[in-house]
């Protein structure tokens, strides 16, 4: 679910980069504050054992399609929550250079909605509280389970969230929640389970390595009233998640609440779905360019409220436009080429 | 993505960053901030814009050329990444149904151009990031990083990651590939066995930290990694980055492909 910067505007991106930059610079102080040197190299392999158990394939039962590890709830039981983030963090950066993943734009939301909700959110209000002193295994079980569904769940919700607000889509808010959260439900119970089959593994094996972030970790004795709480929490984040489901039957009240501020009222009728009330905030936004484009009467009056970034030119524009976006493409592209050949050339040309 | 691909995808990329071209030759700083202007200004066009878009191929175009990285490779790596962008925006045809003029006498719906406008940026800054990386080496952008002000910790953090990376990924293919080799189908893929492939690799990598953090303290570690590198910059780099600056600036804000077409026209009578 990693966000593109196609999908992003500027002013959400930076958003999230500065919101992203915050938290890194929050965690990094945090962590040198009470941090031995030894910590800088483990989290370091850490993040490329990360970055490899992600290229492991593994069959999702029942499905037969396949899935890879997140590996943010993972990080945050053995690490703790502040070197987990920065992990996740460097973990992300890695692959949106190396695979491309989203972009650089994207970055700044793709570690908000994969850090900062295991580490900073689903860890300390629903794992803690659940697994208690981490010595049940059937209680790392539900733990890792509930926080994992509850932090993919807020990470997917983010991404509609982040998609809607930038506003080059015209998904209407419920079909992309009812797309996104049911799915999301699936791979948040996967990654539990392989969460607390991890966890397990190594207490099992060298329960030591648990104990240092363990230590950090709250009495067992307040125990039972975190528990109530933590069931609360998370019910409250399932149920959100199925009442997309309701709202997405009924997306009228977005809508119309919409269409009250931008007082448009007199949409035409065959756009009375979803995507008017989006388009009507979105075309507020944005600058329809006039050239090449001719509305056609149909369309809403709110294109024209615009005063046009240049001024509007004959009616031979739009085949000029083409014309002109094909030179320039091809004008692009021809250097490259003979970028290219020149090189080609000195390189068997020169002895 | 198997997993051989997906590594020798990430050797490939590594490999060309150690080149030595003009464009590698440019300060990294100057590449990461050149980079993050051009996708910063490409996603500011409106959603129904495409052809003010083109004239930004440029950029893309003479990094690469300059910078001898393969076409094809970046072209095939854009590709593979494209999923979600395509099915998020293959919804706009479907939910924005006003018609446009694109041409004399050809109309289409608003939602296929601004589905294009959404191919078009997609292409154009994931290329972006990916001849990044295949121009400045991984420690470059990290030094790049630390002079621009990101936290030491941080960027220590990306080195291990970008050092231990390889190591790991090595280790993980022959255990994922020893795992393929004895599952038939989906036998042997399921959940069980990848959780304690995990937790094996796990422990190992835990290990392996323990003795790389004592070989650390034997040379000296006190908590950042140290470099030596030359860190002024020099007037290349500025003059790359105002160059590409003012070409974005024009390109933003004047309709360039308009602007060709009517003296194309002109020309042809």
């Amino acid at each position: 679910m990693h966000m593109a910067d196609a999908l992003l505007s500027p002013a959400v991106g930076g958003t999230f980069w500065a919101g992203t930059i915050g938290a890194i610079g929050f965690a990094s102080k945090r962590l040198k504050e009470r941090l031995d040197d030894r910590t800088i190299p483990l989290m370091g392999v850490l993040g490329a054992f990360i970055f490899a158990s992600q290229m492991i394939n593994f069959t999702i039962p029942g499905t037969g399609s396949s899935g890879h590890l997140g590996g943010g709830m993972i990080l945050a039981v053995l690490l703790g929550p502040h070197a987990a983030f920065l992990v996740m963090a460097s973990v992300l950066t890695v692959q949106a250079l190396f695979f491309a993943d989203g972009g650089l734009l994207a970055l700044g939301c793709n570690i908000w909605n994969l850090g900062i909700y295991p580490c900073f959110v689903a860890f300390p209000l629903i794992y803690r509280p659940l697994a208690g002193d981490g010595r049940s295994a059937r209680r790392i079980l539900v733990a890792s389970v509930a926080s994992g569904i509850a932090g993919l769940q807020m990470g997917a919700f983010s991404v509609v969230l982040q998609t809607l607000l930038s506003g080059k889509t015209e998904l209407p808010f419920g079909t992309f929640a009812l797309m996104m959260q049911p799915i999301h439900l699936a791979i948040g119970v996967v990654e539990g389970l392989v969460t607390s089959g991890v966890i397990n593994y190594v207490r099992a094996a060298r329960p030591e390595i648990l104990d240092s972030p363990a230590s950090a970790m709250p009495l067992a004795a307040g125990v039972s009233l975190r528990n109530i709480l933590a069931g609360f929490t998370v019910l409250a984040v399932v149920t959100g998640g199925a009442l997309t489901w309701f709202a997405s039957t009924r997306p009228d009240g977005l809508e119309w609440s919409i269409a009250k501020v931008t007082g448009k009222r007199e949409l035409p009728g065959h756009e009375r779905g979803a995507a008017a009330s989006l388009k009507g905030l979105q075309e507020k936004t944005a600058i329809l360019p006039d050239y090449g484009f001719k509305p056609s009467p149909i369309e809403p009056k709110a294109k024209k409220e615009e005063s046009p970034p240049w001024p509007t030119v004959d009616a031979g524009t739009s085949a000029s436009g083409l014309v002109g976006g094909v030179l320039v493409l091809g004008l692009a592209l021809g250097i490259g080429w003979a970028i290219r050949a020149f090189r080609g050339y000195n390189r068997t040309g020169s002895p | 993505m198997s997993f051989d691909t997906a590594y020798s995808g990430i050797g490939r990329l590594d490999l060309l960053s150690y080149r030595d071209t003009v464009v590698h030759r440019l300060d990294p700083r100057a590449k990461v901030v050149a980079t993050l202007l051009f996708v910063a200004v490409v996603v500011s066009f409106p959603k129904y814009e495409v052809l003010s878009l083109l004239p930004f191929f440029l950029f893309p175009i003479l990094v690469g050329a300059l910078g001898d990285v393969p076409a094809g490779f970046i072209a095939k790596k854009v590709v593979a990444v494209s999923p979600f962008a395509v099915f998020v925006g293959i919804f706009n045809p479907l939910f924005d149904p006003g018609v446009v003029g694109i041409a004399p006498g050809v109309s289409v719906s608003a939602g296929w151009v601004s589905f294009a406008s959404i191919l078009v940026k997609f292409a154009l800054t994931i290329s972006a990031a990916l001849l990044l990386i295949a121009t400045t080496s991984f420690p470059g952008i990290c030094r790049g990083l630390r002079r621009l002000g990101f936290p030491a910790l941080f960027v220590s953090q990306l080195l291990f990651l970008y050092r231990y990376t390889f190591v790991l990924m090595e280790e993980t293919m022959r255990v994922a590939r020893a795992r393929d080799m004895r599952s038939f189908g989906n036998r042997g893929t399921g959940l069980r066995v990848f959780v304690r492939i995990v937790g094996t690799l796990f422990l190992r990598t835990v290990e392996r930290a323990e003795r790389i953090y004592g070989a650390m303290l034997a040379r000296g570690f006190r908590g950042e990694v140290p470099s030596m590198r030359r860190e002024a910059l020099r007037p290349s780099d500025a003059f790359f980055v105002l160059a590409a600056g003012c070409f974005f600036a024009v390109c933003r804000f004047v309709p360039v492909p308009q602007m060709v077409g009517r003296l194309a026209r002109r020309l042809a009578g």
